[in-house]
């Protein structure tokens, strides 16, 4: 049987990527951001897991206004990094692992989500900067990834509560997949910041600590916020956030947080991350 | 009036219906539903809009902007091709005549004016790559929007970004702003 070992979460901040790919990680600037990734990369290359699931959202990158599914499953063999404006990040191909994917889109279609699947996709930096932070600059990525795009570009993105709820089939779909595999799930995005309009540069700290707090206390209660509170308290683009209720939602009730960052500003962004291993 | 609604919405908002001078019960004839029907529809969309319309110097991408934004959007999608890149700044009017756009919204393309393009329906990631095209960093962007130059938008992010307090409602703005 395969199972869920731990969750990981973090910001995907585009310029964390420019500053890896440009040899930055050692300006002043960025060294602090850095540091608080030293012991997850040590965490995770213990970990060593079979597959990990990255929950992330698309920027206008693999899908465009033509086509908006809400959430949608990578099944494919591997995911070309995507040229966003300035050419591609030059990190490895990101290799799939269709069978445990075809699993999890059938599953949880049955189990009444309705999971757009996508055999052709390219990855942006909402998939990549997490594996980078994780991981990095290794040759190859150290473990094949099933890509779970979540819609947070066009409003409404779903629900937080929705999120999670997926996170729990997703739970179900992992475990009666009939391999042994440790799987690792990944919730990016947020913290707070908002990239548009005057009020661009946003950020509040309060908001995010709870937020935090509550992924590891009291993930019910955060699957009560509503959009417009996401989009008022943590900025028009914080409100990626649910994305990490995908990644809690697959956890058990009971988790032990093994480590907490934050730290502003990255960018435009307060970034935050978090550990939480099952118990 | 019947006979003469094809080609209308059937379902148009209240700015519409002052164009096409129609009553609530004339309006709500055309869509066969009652006139306190319409009303509690109109009133619902307005409950949906007023939620998250209050936040200031913030514009949702919802339905509606969706709708006023694709050509827009996918215009700025096509630049995420180079080729697109290179023929956009060889000649930008001749690239964006390729995309039924409004005036207004090639006016606001080619004057950079990211806060004008999202009024216009545009969404900051789709407007990205414009940026990108131009070889501008998202903070300068960002910056643009704010009425800060680049340095003075750096700063107030190191300094821990735009503070929450005081920006949560168009209320709290109107009084900052005496």
């Amino acid at each position: 049987m395969a199972r869920i070992v731990a969750g990981v979460a973090m910001s995907h901040v585009p310029a964390i990527g420019a500053a890896i790919d440009n040899g930055k990680t050692g300006e002043p600037y960025w060294v602090p951001v850095f540091k608080g990734f030293e012991f997850s990369k040590e965490w995770i290359r213990k970990l060593k897991p079979d597959v990990a699931i990255v929950v992330y959202n698309d920027h206008a990158t693999a899908f465009s206004l033509e086509i908006i599914p809400t959430f949608a499953l990578g099944c494919a063999e591997e995911f070309p990094p995507a040229d966003e404006g300035w050419g591609p990040r030059r990190v490895p191909v990101v290799k799939g692992h269709p069978d445990l994917a075809w699993h999890i889109a059938q599953s949880t279609i049955l189990d009444e989500f309705d999971m757009t699947i996508v055999n052709k996709m390219e990855v942006d930096h909402g998939l990549t900067v997490p594996l980078s932070l994780m991981c990095g600059t290794p040759e190859e990525w150290p473990f094949p990834v099933i890509p779970l795009c979540v819609n947070v570009v066009q409003y409404p993105p779903p629900t937080g509560h929705r999120c999670y709820m997926l996170g729990k089939a997703i739970r179900r779909a992992v475990e009666s997949f009939d391999r042994d595999l440790r799987v690792l799930i990944f919730g990016t995005g947020g913290m707070s910041h908002q990239l548009q309009g005057p009020r661009a540069g946003l950020s509040n700290r309060k908001f995010d600590y709870a937020f935090l707090d509550g992924l590891t206390k009291d993930p019910e209660a955060l699957t009560r916020i509503k959009p417009v509170e996401y989009l008022r308290e943590s900025g028009s683009e914080g409100i990626e956030l649910v994305m990490w209720l995908v990644m809690r939602g697959a956890l058990n009730d009971r988790v032990e947080e093994v480590h907490r960052f934050h730290h502003i500003p990255v960018s435009n962004s307060s970034l935050g991350h978090i550990i939480l291993e099952n118990r | 009036m019947t006979g003469a609604t094809w080609g209308r919405p059937r379902y148009s908002c209240s700015a519409q219906r002052a164009c096409l001078r129609l009553t609530i019960s004339e309006e709500a004839a055309q869509i066969g539903a009652s006139a306190n029907e319409l009303v509690e529809r109109k009133t619902h969309e307005l409950t949906m809009a007023a939620d998250y319309d209050d936040i200031p110097g913030t514009t949702v991408f919802d339905a509606k902007r969706s709708r006023a934004g694709y050509h827009l959007n996918m215009f700025c999608m096509s630049l995420l091709k180079a080729e697109n890149r290179e023929a956009f700044k060889a000649n930008e009017d001749a690239y964006l005549g390729r995309f039924p756009m409004s005036a207004e919204q090639r006016k606001a393309v080619r004057a950079r004016d990211y806060n004008r393009m999202i009024e216009l329906g545009g969404n900051i990631y789709y407007l990205a790559k414009l940026g990108a095209t131009d070889g501008h960093s998202f903070q300068y962007i960002a910056a643009s929007m704010t009425g800060l130059t680049q340095e003075q938008y750096a700063q107030m992010m190191l300094n821990g970004g735009r503070d929450i307090e005081g920006n949560r409602s168009k209320a709290e703005w109107a009084k900052k702003n005496g």
